[in-house]
């Protein structure tokens, strides 16, 4: 019944998008048809967009066969390229997914521990240093820790590749790149969920029946402190999303985010628009599935 | 709400605003502490590694990079106070109808906000900086409107709290109209946590301005914005990498200095909030 219910309000946020990107396309400077057909068309190509794009009839009616294109699938073609958007999309795709899967990783193993460390060693300077560095990794712009990191292990000691994605080498930069600043935030409430969570009295029953420390924190408080974890990481996945466009452009990396990047500057909107909506649709998905983690590991939470 | 005294006793809170204040003054002052102009090309100068006379170099255009940042401050600064109002002022429209009133306008007006939440931050600010065109002001603008929603909904979860407590009962016995509880009575009690967002909200506006203007959709050179000289250094990084260094170091500088403040306003203002 949640689920059906939390599904509806997913579609209901898509259509939205939707709706919101065709109003941003028409609400662009100009002559829409002009702009989509780019600064160098010719007269008959603009004619051509116009039609195309219903451009000539009313605009309910404009909307209506919007809507219906992108309900089959249909996200117009690109201006540059002269493909469908759709397989623009299909063919950046996976690049996107595998860096945003490898920032993940680098985002949780780097950040859960930390966080964990810190609430077990609480006060003392390991955790006063780890919650500096994760405070300062959170005020950092991520983009800014990309061309740190460039410059350190690329330009002056030729460690790492800073371009290109075929080998797994490529993806050390750009991943440490995103996920750091994603795995201070997770340090951060992984420390406090984790402090709160060590306070309990079963955690003390735990240490007073004499487990040993690992099976006291890992086993019985972590799984209990879980929760906010689980729900900052999920929100984090759309800074993660976000963040994407702006390391895909540093690194140049064959992704979703520098198709939307390049094609914002060559003015080719339907492609920004079909990246924007995918992203953006990826990002409601992925909430869904946060929500149903979180009451997965806590059956008490009423969705 | 606690005394104005015991806030500054907390020490990050003084460093952050000890750090901010210098920034201003340092910006403001930037023509007497450096002897140059962040504007003027002197291109015999041209990527000069720091040194005594340039303290952080200077840029492909020979200017002094020390000056252009100190100068450069003020895109920054404003943009994260600019956007924040206007997404405050956003937020209150939106979140004090929905969280006094509620009922149906309350679901529409969220529904509102989750579809504006569903695009990833920076996604929305630069859809929104694509119809407004690259300036100084489309960070501002679109930083602004695109954190609306999570304003909208703190507010008025807030108002959904309060609008319950005896104290607008009371009020609402003595026969105050609806607008004066909410303006007169509810919101002054709601105002601890909005002040601690909005500080940290400052935050993150003035990181994602700095990105869009990295992106080329903000502030354009030669303006000393620190996110446009970031993205005119990458093609120096071979040679020049200070010139990727400083103004990054700037940005983070102050973000840290905004986070210390809303930090120790979030343990000052609202202890449940701590630790969010």
């Amino acid at each position: 019944m949640y689920i059906l219910k939390k599904l509806a309000l997913t579609i209901l946020v898509l259509i939205g998008a939707a709706t919101c990107s065709f109003l941003l396309l028409r609400m662009l400077p100009g002559d829409p048809a002009e702009a989509l057909a780019g600064p160098q068309a010719a007269l008959e190509d603009v004619e051509t967009v116009r039609k195309s794009l219903d451009l000539d009839k009313p605009a309910a009616r404009q909307y209506l066969t919007y809507m219906t294109s992108m309900a089959r699938g249909d996200l117009g073609y690109s201006y540059r390229s002269h493909r469908l958007v759709v397989d623009e999309i299909k063919a950046r795709w996976p690049a996107t997914l595998k860096l945003s899967l490898a920032s993940m990783l680098v985002a949780i193993f780097c950040g859960v521990p930390l966080g964990i460390h810190a609430a077990q060693k609480r006060g003392r300077l390991a955790d006063t240093v780890s919650m500096v560095v994760s405070f300062v990794g959170v005020s950092m712009p991520s983009f800014w820790l990309g061309m740190i990191l460039i410059v350190c292990f690329s330009v002056k000691f030729q460690l790492l590749p800073f371009s290109g994605d075929d080998e797994l080498l490529n993806y050390v930069l750009p991943s440490l790149t995103l996920g750091l600043g994603v795995a201070a935030n997770i340090a951060r409430m992984t420390r406090a969920s984790m402090l709160e969570t060590l306070g309990q009295d079963y955690v003390r029953t735990a240490r007073g029946k004499g487990l040993s420390e690992f099976r006291v924190v890992k086993l019985h408080a972590l799984r209990n402190a879980a929760v906010p974890i689980v729900t900052i990481i999920g929100l984090q996945l759309g800074a993660l999303l976000g963040g994407q466009v702006v390391t895909e452009t540093l690194f140049v990396w064959p992704g979703l985010g520098r198709m939307i990047v390049d094609s914002l500057n060559a003015r080719d909107y339907m492609v920004v628009q079909g990246g924007i909506l995918v992203l953006a649709a990826t990002f409601a998905i992925l909430n869904l599935l946060t929500d149903l983690l979180c009451k997965a590991l806590d059956p008490r939470i009423r969705l | 709400m606690g005394s104005i005294r015991q806030f500054f006793r907390n020490p990050s809170a003084v460093a952050g605003l000890a750090i901010l204040v210098a920034i201003t003054l340092a910006c403001l002052c930037s023509s007497w502490i450096v002897p140059y102009s962040p504007y003027d090309q002197n291109l015999q100068e041209k990527l000069l590694q720091p040194s005594v006379l340039h303290f952080m170099g200077t840029d492909e255009f020979g200017r002094d990079v020390f000056v252009r940042i100190l100068v450069g401050a003020k895109y920054s600064l404003t943009s994260g106070f600019v956007s924040v109002l206007l997404s405050l002022a956003g937020g209150l429209l939106i979140g004090i109808p929905a969280g006094y009133v509620g009922g149906a306008l309350d679901k529409g007006l969220m529904v509102v906000c989750d579809i504006m939440l569903a695009f990833p931050g920076i996604l929305m600010a630069m859809a929104l900086a694509m119809v407004i065109g690259p300036g100084i002001y489309t960070p501002m603008i679109t930083v602004g409107i695109s954190s609306i929603p999570v304003f909208a909904r703190l507010i008025r979860a807030q108002f959904l709290t309060l609008r319950e407590a005896p104290f607008v009962e009371a009020m609402r016995a003595a026969g105050a109209g609806d607008l004066r509880i909410a303006l007169k009575h509810i919101l002054p009690n709601a105002l601890g946590p909005i002040l601690v967002q909005s500080t940290l909200r400052m935050g993150v506006a003035i990181v994602t301005a700095a990105t869009l203007s990295f992106l080329g959709l903000g502030a354009q050179p030669p303006a000393p914005e620190w996110g446009t000289m970031l993205n005119s250094a990458r093609t120096y990084f071979m040679t020049s990498a200070y010139l990727a260094m400083f103004p990054g170091l700037a940005i983070t500088v102050s973000v840290i200095a905004i986070n210390l403040v809303g930090d120790a306003l979030r343990d000052h203002l609202d202890p449940k909030l701590r630790e969010r």
